[in-house]
């Protein structure tokens, strides 16, 4: 399966303006991570100039992303695709926090 | 152990005094739990060894996961959430990888380069606002400190105590090392740092283990081997006690055993009075868990079901559904009988570190706790009220609101309990429409208005801890003033009086669930005040149930009358204490 792994590469960036009312705690920066550890894709989550891998739950968390902030993320691999509509869902729904 | 030379051992006892947070007497050694950090000795490696360092650390993680993995099974479901946080900290990627270029790049060993990650980690977390996040740094040194402990190979942990009754003495302990304590071979805690609501407490409570903590510096005084007699109900360490202190606190403690095996057949018989007066004696509780110790106790129910732990303990937000499977298990267990669930109790000696609660108030007592609390934050407690709600359907579920201090506050809360229907109705989840909500009484000013809310109230629940901190204006932490906390102040009783007879003439029962209610030497005077419910800490039940039943009610309402006309608290509780010499002489021989 990693044979045309090359030929479709794809990076894909979507932003969010984080919803949830405590940002990104511990407990979605732990879903967070748990969901794009799921896929081939690097993960990568920016906020203004700070970078940091979103299959770190210890970059997550010293991002301090609190409610309203804006952030990217950016997937670059096969499943990208998959993996950022993945994390769109725990976006959209808040991390089912409310 | 090495031999000491005779003129070195050091002799005659040293008392320490602490923090009594577990109740028991134990005498044993002292096993120091070392720190690990200080352990760590540097070395320069070639570059030949890079490799092997690397592997060392590879074994160390896998050895590391393998050893969280099973100690999150065995542990108590509440806090296994803890150690899916250390999972992903131990996988993370950039926290390896910067371990990995240390290695190559510093050429020093891995234990070093290590605590240095891991160091600079723990204070990039220090420099984050949220103060909830920035205690996780404690959950990274927890990990960094296991995978040190693997990759010394065979290093003296809690796991290594073999001697049963060895008495820990350590700085602190971690929510981890905690949880892996055998009860079977640990027979006290002593530490330098905690607080009665630390999680060590809770844990040492829950196992019976006599734990005395904020004892400041007896790690430092104390050495493995050491003889160690631990008085959790004094908050009393005594290093190389005396023979006759030793004979003594055993004997103390065999004859409490044999009085609380004689207490313990009360278990099933009903909470009354000589004269056949039946009142309502159930337990307060604060985790799922604790329903064993209620059904074991023979309490009909609970009084004051705490919520606090969930929001203080994971640290993340309870959601809706982790709290509705903690009320659930609990009303089903116990149904029919009652369990009276009080809403969120925080601020005050009660903190909470994921919420916007950033700032240090100058009088957390008076400031914004407890139903204020949560009348701000109407979205928090509608989640906390659905939860309750969808559980009143599997069992006998009542609302408690803490703090009311004015009948507005009632009347706030109660609407936000209708939108909190509304959505379980929209949502299609069942629960009891009819469910009772009760108010606690602990503001005296509560007490004194008790007319104006009785009609919106099912019941009454006097929470005496805070009624009398805040009657009498006695802070109970301040140790200058600690002497003026009485319980028996006319204030008190007075206002406890009031409380019930207001209570009565609008038929609505009135409870006590503060800690009044657990001590069994004011049983006869709460009983003779006319109250219906006692709601005790369920190490007490027995103890409570016993006084209830040798008491007569008619005894107790005379000397209660004497109490209300007494000039003197001092006065009012030797009374009590007389007559419990009188009637139930066990009890004092278990509380003195």
């Amino acid at each position: 399966m990693s044979h045309s792994a090359s030929e479709n590469n794809s990076k894909i960036v979507r932003e969010y303006v984080i919803q949830n009312r405590y940002g990104i705690h511990a407990r979605p920066a732990a879903m967070l991570v748990k969901t794009a550890s799921k896929f081939q894709a690097d993960v990568t989550v920016e906020k203004g100039s700070v970078r940091v891998s979103g299959k770190s739950i210890m970059g997550l968390m010293t991002m301090e992303a609190s409610c309203g902030a804006k952030i990217r993320i950016v997937a670059e691999g096969v499943d990208a695709e998959q993996a950022l509509d993945e994390i769109e869902r725990l976006f959209e729904n808040k991390f089912y926090e409310e | 152990m090495d031999a000491v030379p005779p003129d070195t051992i050091p002799s005659g006892e040293l008392i320490f005094r602490g923090i009594g947070v577990s109740a028991g007497i134990a005498i044993g050694r002292a096993f120091l739990r070392p720190l690990p950090d200080d352990q760590v000795v540097e070395r320069d490696i070639s570059r030949a060894d890079v490799p092997r360092e690397i592997a060392r650390y590879e074994a160390a993680l896998i050895a590391t996961r393998q050893q969280i993995r099973a100690i999150q099974k065995d542990c108590d479901p509440d806090v296994a959430g803890i150690f899916d946080a250390h999972l992903l900290f131990l996988d993370d990627g950039p926290f390896i990888k910067n371990v990995f270029t240390g290695i190559e790049g510093r050429r020093k060993n891995v234990e070093v380069v290590l605590r240095d990650v891991a160091t600079g980690f723990m204070q990039s977390l220090a420099r984050v606002k949220d103060e909830y996040l920035r205690e996780r740094a404690n959950d990274v040194q927890d990990v960094a400190r296991r995978i040190l402990h693997n990759l010394a190979g065979k290093q003296v942990t809690l796991a290594d105590i073999t001697e049963p009754g060895t008495i820990v003495v350590a700085n602190d302990l971690s929510p981890s090392e905690t949880v892996s304590i055998n009860k079977d071979r640990v027979g006290g805690i002593v530490l330098d740092l905690g607080s009665p609501t630390a999680h060590t407490a809770i844990v040492a409570a829950k196992l019976g283990i006599p734990a005395v903590v904020g004892l400041h510096n007896i790690s430092k005084e104390v050495r493995s081997g050491d003889e160690l007699l631990v008085d959790g109900g004094k908050g009393l360490v005594v290093l190389r006690p005396t023979l006759e202190r030793r004979t003594q606190a055993l004997r103390q403690a065999e004859s409490k055993h044999g009085i609380e095996i004689e207490l313990g057949r009360l278990k099933d018989l009903p909470a009354e009075t000589v004269d056949g007066y039946r009142v309502t004696l159930s337990a307060n509780i604060e985790l799922p868990k604790d329903v064993d110790a209620v059904l074991a106790g023979g309490a009909e129910g609970v009084g004051l079901f705490r919520t606090e732990y969930f929001y203080m303990s994971s640290k993340d937000l309870p959601t809706e559904e982790e709290q509705y499977e903690a009320y659930r298990t609990v009303a089903q267990r116990l149904m029919p009988a009652p369990v009276i669930i009080r809403t969120l109790d925080l601020g005050g000696d009660k903190f909470l570190s994921n919420l916007d609660v950033n700032w240090k108030e100058s009088n957390p007592f008076m400031g914004w706790r407890a139903i204020r609390f949560c009348l701000a934050q109407p979205d928090l407690f509608r989640t906390q009220l659905r939860a309750i709600l969808r559980a009143s359907i599997v069992g006998n579920v009542s609302i408690m609101y803490p703090m009311i201090s004015n009948l507005d506050e009632i009347v706030r809360a109660n609407v936000i309990l209708d939108q909190a229907k509304k959505e379980l109705l929209e949502k299609g989840h069942p629960f009891n429409p009819h469910v009772e909500v009760g108010a606690m009484i602990e503001v005296p000013a509560a007490a004194l208005v008790a007319d104006m809310l009785a009609p919106y109230v099912s019941f009454f629940s006097i929470g005496t801890n805070d009624l009398i901190q805040y009657t009498l204006a006695i802070d109970r932490g301040n140790e200058r003033v600690a002497y003026l906390y009485e319980p028996t102040h006319l204030a008190i009783l007075r206002l406890i009086k009031n409380t019930i007879d207001i209570g009565h003439r609008h038929g609505i029962w009135t409870g006590i669930c503060g800690g009044m209610a657990s001590d069994p030497l004011m049983t006869p005077l709460l009983l003779g005040l006319g109250i219906d419910e006692l709601s005790v800490s369920c190490s007490a039940l027995s103890m409570v149930k016993d006084a209830i039943r040798r008491v007569s009610l008619s005894e107790a309402r005379e000397i209660a009358q004497l109490a209300l006309t007494s000039q003197s608290s001092v006065d009012v509780h030797d009374m009590f204490r007389e007559l419990t010499k009188k009637i139930a002489p066990e009890i004092l021989e278990l509380v003195e």
